[in-house]
């Protein structure tokens, strides 16, 4: 089936995203911005299916918003946010920093409207059957070696995190 | 194929019936698990509200309607409002993803007996419940109870750690199927072994894995033997203690949607999804949603049963039977189904 | 159909907002958050870039950047406790003693 209203889901997610984006770094309760981060990387799941690659979507909900951010959350229970909504909310480098960010945010739209031409205007289709089969391919046969690098890496940081997180080994 | 309106239509159709049988199986499994967990312990269970206690259910749905809606004045009202809805509307979503029968045709419509068909179905059931984590933890932070908050920490620890084993314990019956969509399991599933065992995923090497579920998904909906999250000789009620009406009314619907749809989501993967038995008359064979009710119904039996038979974890055995027993077996499995169907190809 | 340069300017916003919210904010957890915003950017224009050219190969970038995210996160997150523990404060502005 041909997809359906693709420029209206385009920007509706996007709005999404963007929109919960910056209320991540705007809001001064850390479990507001969680919450916010979570819709940010759901929306951004929605793109993902857009863009032909459910695989990585799903990955996405089950990894980021379902793994990773419960950890934040679960994080932020432990520890007392009380105090930390009453402090002073930007550090003394605001100034440099928003100007940091809107010089990036240039760097970008320029690139873009110097690229605009390389690339064709239509994202073409890809067959969406396959695409598990075919990551999983280059995953294990193409990115062997990364692979394993990635899981040894995995390894470390579990062993890291109860080190550090442990009151007496 | 259909054009977009009829297409648009007939899911419409079909989420509105499938909502509605959803929404009554749960509340008639409340009245199944009142009913057969009062005859475990020598009681009657409901028998006031029409024959049986049958009406029980609407009994108690009135109830919670029309109980006062308290909001304790200490809570963290945006969240606390919004925590009963997320987790109903989590423990709703995966039903749609759920194959319970094969194609029909009604009035010139062939469609499936299942709302969409995607390709990454499994992923979508798995990504949806690790979401319903949210309702839990956000229900026992927003609380501001110690009571709820603990109740939420414990609920999330362990629907994470026993997310781990659920999720590799489903790999090997990817690894059989071939395919992430719940339909091609199912179909990788006919036929027979010597003419009357059917070849459903149970009785072709998963068993170990069943098993694995099965604990899992008993930890992963927050039921007996490990049900900590609400434990009520230490916890008051866990995560929703400071929850009535309604709102309290919302958890439980969602713990049986998510009974319901773990249930279905077992016999899709482990018992061969809407196929029937190999043998008998041919009628009997393909009943169209029969089998996978009776299967679910099966599942669920043995939920209640568990919970009128064992008593509770203690939090660390809890936790070290999570990791140190579940998920060693669920990937030694996994490498060994893995080996099998390596060397067989 | 949406061309492939919006999905890029989409990445780059969600880039430069993670970038100011790392320099900006002073909490600890909203600086890992932002990290994870930027990261997110990097991901979009990987699979953006997949999709255009039809190379799985950016799909694949993206599982390894979810590997580094949560062994950063759970890293991560640890030193927060410890932290937390140790200063009873996530203000990194506090935070700036090498030992106790």
């Amino acid at each position: 089936m041909q997809p359906v209203a693709t420029t209206f889901f385009f920007y509706f997610l996007s709005a999404v995203t963007v929109i919960s984006g910056i209320a991540v770094i705007t809001r001064r309760n850390p479990v507001h911005s969680a919450l916010a981060l979570i819709v940010a990387l759901l929306g951004q799941a929605g793109l993902y299916l857009m863009l032909y690659a459910p695989f990585v979507a799903g990955v996405q909900i089950i990894l980021y918003a379902g793994g990773i951010m419960v950890l934040f959350l679960f994080v932020i229970m432990l520890v007392n946010i009380e105090r930390a909504q009453k402090e002073e909310q930007f550090n003394k480098q605001w100034i440099v920093g928003i100007v940091a960010a809107l010089a990036l945010g240039v760097l970008f739209v320029l690139v873009y409207m110097k690229g605009k031409g390389l690339f064709p205007q239509t994202v073409a289709q890809l067959p969406e059957g396959e695409n598990t089969q075919g990551i999983a391919m280059l995953l294990y046969r193409d990115y062997m070696f990364a692979f394993e690098i990635a899981s040894l890496l995995l390894l470390v940081a579990i062993i890291g995190a109860v080190v550090m997180a442990k009151k007496r080994i | 194929m259909l054009s977009i309106e009829t297409y648009i239509i007939v899911s419409v159709i079909k989420t509105v019936i499938a909502l509605f049988v959803l929404l009554t199986a749960v509340a008639y499994c409340v009245w199944l698990e009142r009913k057969v967990v009062g005859h475990i312990q020598n009681r009657w269970g409901p028998t006031r509200v029409g024959p049986f206690g049958l009406l029980q259910p609407l009994a108690d749905g009135m109830k919670f309607l029309f109980k006062e809606d308290l909001t304790p004045p200490h809570v963290y009202k945006p969240l606390y409002i919004a925590a009963p809805m997320l987790a109903v509307v989590f423990a709703l979503t995966s039903i749609a993803v759920i194959p319970i029968g094969n194609w029909v045709t009604i009035g010139g419509v062939h469609t499936p007996l299942q709302i969409t068909d995607v390709n990454i179905g499994l992923l979508v059931i798995l990504g949806v419940t690790s979401l319903g984590v949210y309702g839990v933890a956000l229900a026992g932070w927003s609380s501001n109870s110690k009571y709820s908050l603990l109740g939420g920490l414990r609920a999330s620890a362990q629907m994470v750690s026993y997310e781990v084993s659920l999720g590799l314990s489903l790999i090997g019956v990817l690894i059989m199927a071939g395919s992430f969509s719940l339909r091609e399991i199912v179909d990788a599933q006919g036929g027979t072994f010597w003419g009357f065992i059917p070849r459903w995923n149970l009785f072709h090497g998963q068993i170990v894995a069943f098993f694995i579920y099965l604990m899992a998904a008993y930890a992963e909906t927050n039921r007996v033997p490990f049900d900590l999250p609400e434990a009520e000789t230490e916890l008051v009620a866990g995560y929703h203690t400071e929850y009535s009406a309604m709102k309290f009314a919302m958890f439980f619907m969602a713990e049986y949607a998510n009974m319901i749809t773990v249930a279905c989501l077992a016999s899709v993967l482990f018992l061969g999804g809407w196929k029937g038995l190999p043998f008998g008359p041919a009628w009997l064979q393909d009943l169209p949603v029969f089998w996978f009710v009776l299967k679910v119904f099966v599942f669920l039996f043995i939920y209640i049963w568990v919970r009128g038979t064992l008593p509770r974890f203690r939090y660390d055995q809890l936790m070290a039977f999570g990791w140190k027993f579940l998920l060693p077996l669920a990937i030694a499995n996994l490498v060994i189904t893995a080996l099998i169907v390596a060397v067989r190809a | 159909m949406v061309p492939l340069s919006y999905y890029l300017v989409l990445s780059g916003i969600l880039f430069a907002c993670g970038v100011l919210g790392f320099l900006i904010k002073r909490n600890i957890i909203t600086i890992f958050m932002s990290i994870e915003l930027m990261l997110n950017g990097v991901n979009l224009s990987f699979v953006a870039f997949a999709a255009q050219w039809h190379a799985l190969s950016g799909q694949v970038f993206v599982f390894f950047v979810m590997v580094v995210a949560a062994a950063e996160s759970a890293v991560g997150l640890a030193i927060i406790i410890a932290v937390y523990r140790t200063r009873q404060t996530l203000n990194v502005d506090q935070i700036n003693l090498l030992k106790l």
